[in-house]
């Protein structure tokens, strides 16, 4: 592989884990479904580049699959459901931005000491890509614990799944159909998370989840 | 003959940086201008306004100190001393062994200190109030620029200035990401520290969020001006520091010869103007920060230089 495609995927999978700091740094429902939707196009753009590199067709499939669903029909239809369920438009996290992201720093550290050991075999770009979608699904589940509002909450699990892809994408071999399935099967989450918005909303006037664990029944 | 040149290099690169600063100040406002629809002032503006100034009689506080008095020259010279360091057009400068970026940092911190000592010294509260915030900002941005230092020092195994620009024009080291995040965050610490928008609002007087213009407020006639001049130098030297440190093609480097030099000099003006243009697109395009998220805003720089340095040892071949 020569120099110039490692160091242009190399670039691509940072610009993702950058998109999740973006993500982690938005107080803006918009500006975040704005941010959310340029890391599936740099994650799509990342899969269409390995598969120019290692000329493997199905990483095509992959790009479509991530152009199309996260980067514009997800956001779209997020960015509707924020409009008609008229939701407080600034992001209320349950601690603040600057310790976040501090925790998604450390996060990051946390997942190249991971990875670092376990592939201490493995090529430069392996070692480096499975630190980036390490570090990239641990801000999305940051993101999902730190935010009180389902919206950005659903943002979150969806920036996981680009992580997930992104894994895929580094490693070379992985047959399309589990792609697809993690495609579809995100694609249906969506759907569920998209009900759920509207039921929660319905039931309880609100989005913010903290308003329904006194339903949980665990308190007194 | 070699040491000659190499002083008349550094005489050169001392004058440029002076004259070219208040231009790049004045290109940046005529194309901000332009941009919002207005006809603009011409890109001369700024040098007029300082040559106006050094006409005019300074107006001192009765409870001024010497101090307050001296700052305008200290600032000044540190600055313009530090603009020196950074090679702009050539890497052959008489200056170039001491470029260190660590004495960078520290003629700027110098420089920020006196500016925020005669921000306090009049007593004025909008004075102390600006050296306040300068100092707050200052806290989280020199860390993260030294995080910058570090990850370039790491790549490149020095912290010359001079080494650095001669080791990326003679093998290139490709893209990294280390280099990717340590650019943004050197962005984002040269946005802060030149109080620029969304730091900080250049064009305005007697706003409650200004932090530069509020510390400078008592300052007037020559004093006035060498403090705007030191201003427009420090700017330039971002500028500088930035296509120095990422962007050095067309530089020259020893050896090379009079065409070289000029070609440097041609590529640094282009530099200028392109770095202009794109800080004034941004600065239309974006709104003024509350003051309360400059603490995140520079604190994401400095996480980012982290990241950076930390991605070093994931990289191949440090």
């Amino acid at each position: 592989m020569s120099d110039f495609a490692y160091d242009a995927s190399h670039l691509l999978g940072a610009i993702v884990l950058l998109m999740s700091f973006a993500l982690l740094y938005q107080n803006r429902l918009f500006s975040l479904l704005h941010v959310y939707s340029a890391q599936a196009l740099t994650l799509a753009a990342a899969a269409a580049w390995k598969g120019y590199a290692h000329d493997e067709t199905h990483l095509y499939v992959t790009a479509g699959l991530t152009l199309i669903l996260k980067a514009i029909i997800i956001p779209i239809a997020l960015h509707r459901i924020v409009v008609k369920l008229d939701i407080h438009r600034a992001v209320e996290p349950a601690m603040s931005i600057g310790a976040t992201m501090i925790a998604g720093v450390s996060l990051v550290t946390l997942s190249i000491l991971l990875v670092l050991p376990v592939t201490a075999e493995a090529s430069a770009l392996t070692r480096e890509d499975m630190a980036l979608s390490l570090s990239v699904v641990l801000l999305g589940l940051l993101m999902m614990i730190s935010r009180r509002n389902a919206v950005s909450q659903v943002v979150g699990f969806m920036s996981i799944e680009n992580g997930l892809i992104l894994a895929a994408v580094g490693v070379a071999g992985m047959p399309l159909i589990v792609e697809m399935s993690v495609a579809f099967s995100v694609m249906v989450a969506f759907i569920i998370f998209g009900i759920f918005l509207f039921d929660i909303r319905e039931r309880f006037d609100s989005l913010d989840i903290q308003k329904i664990e006194q339903y949980r029944g665990e308190q007194e | 003959m070699t040491f000659a040149t190499a002083v008349l290099l550094q005489l050169v690169q001392l004058l440029v940086m002076l004259a070219v600063a208040p231009l790049l100040i004045g290109w940046i406002r005529w194309v901000k201008s332009r941009l919002v629809g207005r006809r603009g002032a011409s890109p001369l503006q700024p040098w007029r306004d300082i040559l106006r100034l050094l006409r005019k009689e300074p107006v001192l506080a009765h409870q001024a100190s010497p101090l307050f008095r001296a700052s305008p020259y200290l600032i000044f010279t540190a600055i313009w001393f530090a603009a020196a360091l950074v090679p702009a057009f050539s890497t052959d400068l008489a200056l170039a062994p001491t470029a260190d970026l660590i004495a960078l940092i520290g003629f700027l911190a110098s420089a920020r200190f006196f500016l925020a000592l005669a921000g306090m010294d009049v007593g004025t509260s909008f004075g102390g109030l600006g050296s306040s915030r300068e100092m707050l900002i200052a806290a989280l941005a020199e860390p993260a620029m030294l995080m910058v230092v570090f990850s370039v020092a790491i790549l490149f195994r020095t912290t010359s200035l001079a080494e650095i620009a001669a080791q990326i024009l003679s093998h290139p080291v490709g893209l990294r990401i280390s280099l990717a995040l340590a650019l943004i965050s050197l962005l984002m610490v040269a946005i802060a520290e030149n109080a620029r928008i969304p730091v900080d609002n250049p064009a305005t007087h007697l706003e409650l969020t200004m932090v530069h213009e509020a510390m400078v407020l008592e300052y007037s006639g020559r004093h006035l001006a060498l403090i705007e001049a030191a201003s427009h130098v420090k700017l330039t030297l971002y500028v500088g520091l930035i296509a120095c440190v990422f962007f050095p093609w067309g530089m020259a480097t020893p050896g090379q010869g009079f065409a070289a030099g000029l070609w440097g000099l041609l590529t640094f003006g282009f530099k200028l103007v392109a770095a202009g243009t794109l800080l004034a697109l941004f600065e239309t395009s974006i709104a003024k920060m509350r003051v309360f998220r400059y603490g995140e805003f520079l604190g994401g720089a400095l996480l980012l230089s982290l990241l950076g340095a930390i991605f070093l040892y994931v990289s191949r071949g440090v």
